[in-house]
């Protein structure tokens, strides 16, 4: 892993670095309010041409839908914003899931003390992720790639060809998905405060603009004495915390678990990312919009399914989204960018 | 460093391998279901057992993870390289795997059909669970039972969509909805798939219930959509207002059942059909049956079965699961 | 020792013939069966779709892009050879047709990427959901079968009088030409200059978008040839076909020596890593290790043949005494 091109870090160029960083965060603000638009367009339609879209609880189940997806949404974003990419995230859930399952059925543990060892194993995932990736100096891509292996691979050696079933789970685990607070189901609130928590330390805390700056240019973040490598590690072991955090739940969700659980989350997540004005070579983006991004997809799956459409338009449909919403994003962009070169020249 | 991982890991692996084989009347047979890591599956592989301790043959069972395409054949390939003396096959795609299948016949291997049938050609004998007809007539029965007034919108939650036999109960339920008059209140608005994974499976049926506000019945003809399909139903407060009933193991659905979520539900004993299954390819490796239609044997416990013209041998008729009987029967 | 066998041994190539040789060596000790003509004609014809799909993607990478899409490529290319298979038209038109399809896709990725200006990961990642989404649009839940028997034989049997499967010849034929074409010809020279450095290959009257858009429209249309052999060796159409391919052949491109963000790498390289993880999974399965366990020693390889080069290279660096001619890559 190396530096593409090292810019001089003379002080005109970053002040136009920083003018240039204004408007980029700009931008991602806009483009939160421009997925809420889209958001508020389809429900519109949706709504009118099938009113029953339109209830509480249906929004509810998009949420519920949404909820896992956007944890670990909030971890990818955090290491996707230094110009990495976690691919391991799917496998990462899918083993801490079964762990945590398995501990509950065999009685190992109690209900929190297998949560807490669910989302240390998540820590210890994201760690080693981190330690290839930091020390080795192993490309995220690559690092990540092979531990989507090695996880998923460890996941069937531990599950042996068994499952978790819902009989087999305390009743203690498996309320936790079915309970609320204040009326709203347990898990999009705790979905909601954890996104709420990074999207303010990722934008407040000194840290979290070290992450920010590491994407936008490595080489000046180095040379202006941030930390990278120790950053990144951290960033990676939040993701493993996040995934752990998804895992743990998991069980909660869907009641049953086996060694396949949240195989191919990766790309969901990572579409959810992108989709969510998330910047894939890192430097822009917020938590928020990544959610965002997860309840758009969510959303108009949801409004496909109540249309009555067809199982099999559904993943097309998914891929022209996607494609749809980075073209948008990079036309935006770069409508941004032209404003900005010209008013710079004046 | 690798290659002491690789030693570690095949020793965890490490069921009864390959042990030398040759001698024609070692039984050393395999179980090749469409997905490993499926309780169904599971089942079935227990009876298996429990007829290769009975003959003391060797059992072992290998498989796909996932049931896509064909991703059985690098295992038929693979059991045929270890000169198995029979596989006992579930067929994803009964075409696909029949070349590579048809090669393991030629070197002498025996090849029993379980579940899903291979292609006619590509076995020996196929031991059916139950006639298609029957499945599918006694699934519709029941959601006819369970819906007040056998009247309204019901939905099917399948396996996979290219899952041949899910394919074939879900046509002849739709043969038995659309020729008898009993049923003509009943429509059928959708068939999802939830590809027998758990995840999926909860938010197809999930998607049912909101997409089909007067949703009244929902069959699902595999373990893993039942399951899932109940623990919908039951976290969502619709069990009792949505009627559930289709192909479930005794053990997975036994509190959906005693709680209400699940009235009724049917399933020939898995067990005994990975047992007759065994038993059937032992005999055909000893050569005391050759697979010929008429052909009678005696398959240990469960008693006499024949071949019939089209090399199949039928397990029996399917069983009504309620809360009466449930605790009856433990798979 | 002398310079020019340093100079070998340094190279990734000779390194992958070491693993070869040490995973037949471990294969055949983990299994007597390892070692047959059979056995390894089976492998082989196993990989060859992945294989086929990799040549390309090593351009690609090479190039400094990615293309996740291949495997849905080669979905689409089955779904609708059955789909036009299946209304009845012949072979000779609708497989040149599922090719011109492929190059169409690979267009649509290419144009996305040098035109509209997106990253290709995210692109391919959108085109990876489209295409599977389009083969299932097309063909459903069916599988078509009944291909003729020639058809059949090109994907599933030997040149006759030998063990070598009928696609190892197309793949074989396929890696002389990339090998020629990537070491031998200015193309090859363009391509790595692009991956070395985008806009000095730009100064140099390089035309990269041109060149890039081709990459990808040859991706295309070889995913759909892999979707052609696939459909035959499985005498199966399927929409599911080659579902998960992508992880694998992307595996075989890095860990033959392609640096992910371009500029380097060689096609023997390539091949032989294909060949790495066949020979080791291989030799796994006929050691009963289920194939998701075999992801382990996969996925330790993959990052081990990455982490080790650079830290070997970070601990000399760090030595007091450096050598004058370091090729550090910096790419």
């Amino acid at each position: 892993m190396s530096v593409r091109a090292i810019d001089s870090p003379t002080s005109s160029a970053l002040a136009g670095r920083i003018g240039l960083e204004r408007t980029l965060t700009l931008v991602a603000r806009l483009r939160e309010v421009g997925i809420l638009l889209v958001l508020l367009v389809v429900v519109a339609i949706v709504s009118i041409q099938a009113p029953l879209f339109f209830s509480v609880s249906n929004f509810e189940q998009i949420l519920l839908n949404v909820s896992l997806i956007a944890v670990v949404a909030v971890g990818q974003t955090t290491v996707v914003l230094t110009r990495n990419v976690d691919l391991s995230v799917g496998s990462v859930v899918g083993l801490v899931a079964f762990v945590t399952g398995d501990l509950l059925k065999e009685h190992t543990l109690d209900v929190p003390g297998a949560i807490a060892v669910g989302c240390l194993l998540g820590v210890g995932l994201g760690a080693f992720n981190g330690l290839i990736i930091a020390v080795a100096r192993v490309p995220a891509i690559v690092a990540t790639l092979g531990t989507l292996y090695v996880y998923r691979g460890l996941d069937f050696l531990v599950a042996g060809g068994k499952q978790v079933s819902a009989i087999d789970l305390p009743r203690g685990y498996l309320g936790i998905a079915s309970s609320s607070v204040l009326g709203v189901p347990t898990l999009i609130v705790a979905a909601a405060l954890i996104a709420l928590v990074a999207a303010y330390l990722l934008r407040n805390s000194g840290v979290g603009r070290e992450l920010y700056a590491i994407g936008s240019n490595p080489a000046a973040a180095e040379v202006i004495g941030i930390p990278t490598q120790r950053l990144i590690f951290g960033a990676f072991v939040v993701c493993g915390l996040c995934a752990g955090i998804a895992g743990v739940l998991w069980g909660s969700r869907f009641g049953s678990v086996n060694a396949l659980a949240a195989s191919g989350l990766e790309l969901q997540v990572i579409a959810a990312v992108v989709v969510g004005g998330v910047n894939i070579f890192g430097g822009s983006g917020t938590v928020v919009g990544a959610v965002l991004g997860a309840i758009l997809l969510a959303t108009i799956e949801n409004a496909l399914r109540i249309l009555h459409l067809s199982e099999f338009w559904l993943l097309a449909i998914d891929g022209a989204v996607i494609l749809l919403a980075v073209a948008t994003d990079a036309a935006i962009r770069g409508y941004f960018q032209r404003i900005l070169m010209r008013t710079g020249r004046r | 460093m690798t290659g002491m991982a690789i030693l570690a890991l095949s020793a965890c692996g490490g069921s009864s391998g390959g042990g030398g084989g040759g001698g024609t009347t070692t039984l050393n047979i395999a179980f090749l279901p469409k997905a490993v890591n499926n309780p169904y599956f599971d089942v079935a592989a227990s009876g298996g057992q429990e007829a290769a301790t009975a003959l003391s043959g060797q059992f072992k069972q290998v498989g796909p993870s996932e049931a896509t395409g064909a991703a059985q054949i690098p295992f038929i390939q693979t059991l045929t390289q270890q000169k198995v003396s029979a596989i006992v096959v579930s067929a994803d795609d009964p075409d696909a795997i029949a070349p590579a299948l048809k090669q393991a016949m030629q070197k002498g291997i025996k090849v029993v059909g379980y579940d899903s049938s291979p292609a006619k050609d590509a076995r020996n004998v196929f031991i059916n669970q139950a006639e298609t007809k029957a499945i599918g007539q006694i699934q519709v029965q029941m959601v006819c039972d369970e819906i007040p007034g056998c009247a309204g919108d019901i939905a099917v939650l399948s396996a996979t969509s290219t899952a041949t036999n899910q394919n074939a109960w879900i046509q002849a339920m739709k043969d038995e909805l659309a020729s008898n008059s009993k049923y003509s209140a009943l429509k059928l608005v959708k068939v999802a798939y939830g590809n027998d994974d758990p995840q999926t499976s909860t938010t197809e049926a999930q998607a049912l219930l909101t997409s089909y506000p007067n949703l009244k019945g929902i069959i699902s003809p595999t373990t893993v959509g039942i399951s899932a399909a109940a623990q919908v139903l039951k976290q969502t407060g619709k069990a009792g207002k949505v009627q559930l009933t289709g192909l479930g193991t005794p053990n997975l659905m036994r509190a959906f059942v005693k709680d209400g979520t699940c009235k009724e539900f049917a399933l020939w004993n898995v067990k005994d059909l990975g047992y007759l299954a065994y038993y059937t390819a032992a005999l055909l490796v000893q050569g005391k049956i050759k697979g010929n239609p008429g052909e009678k044997f005696t398959a240990g416990r469960l008693g006499d079965y024949t071949i019939d013209s089209n090399g199949v041998v039928l397990l029996g008729p399917p069983f009504v699961f309620k809360a009466d009987n449930i605790d009856q029967l433990n798979f | 020792m002398r310079p020019w066998a340093i100079a070998l041994l340094r190279r990734w190539e000779s390194l992958l013939v070491l693993a070869f040789v040490a995973f037949v060596v471990l294969g055949s000790s983990l299994s007597p069966y390892f070692v047959s003509g059979s056995n390894f004609s089976d492998l082989t014809s196993n990989l060859m779709e992945k294989a086929i799909m990799a040549l390309p993607l090593a351009l690609i990478i090479i190039a400094g892009e990615i293309d996740l899409s291949v495997e849905s490529m080669l979905g689409l290319s089955s779904a609708l050879l059955g789909f036009t298979y299946a209304l009845g038209w012949p072979l000779w038109l609708d497989v040149p047709l599922v090719l011109a399809v492929g190059g169409a896709g690979g267009l649509l990725n290419g144009l996305l990427v040098t035109r509209a200006g997106l990253p290709s990961l995210v692109v391919t990642l959108g085109t990876l959901a489209l295409y599977r989404g389009l083969a299932s649009v097309v063909l459903g839940p069916r599988s078509i079968s009944g291909w003729p028997e020639w058809f059949t034989n090109f994907g599933f049997g030997d040149i006759p009088g030998t063990l070598i499967p009928w696609p190892l010849l197309v793949f074989a034929a396929l890696a002389v030409a990339f090998v020629f074409v990537l070491h031998r010809t200015w193309i090859g020279r363009q391509i790595y200059a692009i991956g070395k450095n985008k806009e000095a290959a730009r100064y140099a009257g390089i035309n990269v978008a041109r060149v890039k858009t081709y990459l990808f429209v040859l991706s295309g249309v070889l995913s759909a040839l892999a979707g052609v052999i696939l459909t035959a060796r499985f005498s199966s159409a399927r929409a599911d076909n080659g579902q998960g391919f992508v992880l694998d052949t992307v595996t075989s491109v890095l860990l033959g020596g392609v640096n992910i963000f371009g500029g380097e790498g060689t096609i023997v390289g390539v091949v032989l890593a294909i060949f790495v993880i066949g020979v080791l999974r291989n030799g796994l399965t006929l050691a009963d290790v289920s194939p998701d366990t075999q992801s382990v020693a996969v996925g330790a390889l993959l990052i081990l043949s990455v982490a080790g080069p650079t830290l070997v290279r970070r601990i000399s660096a760090a030595r007091p005494r450096r050598q004058l001619t370091n090729p550090v890559s910096n790419s």
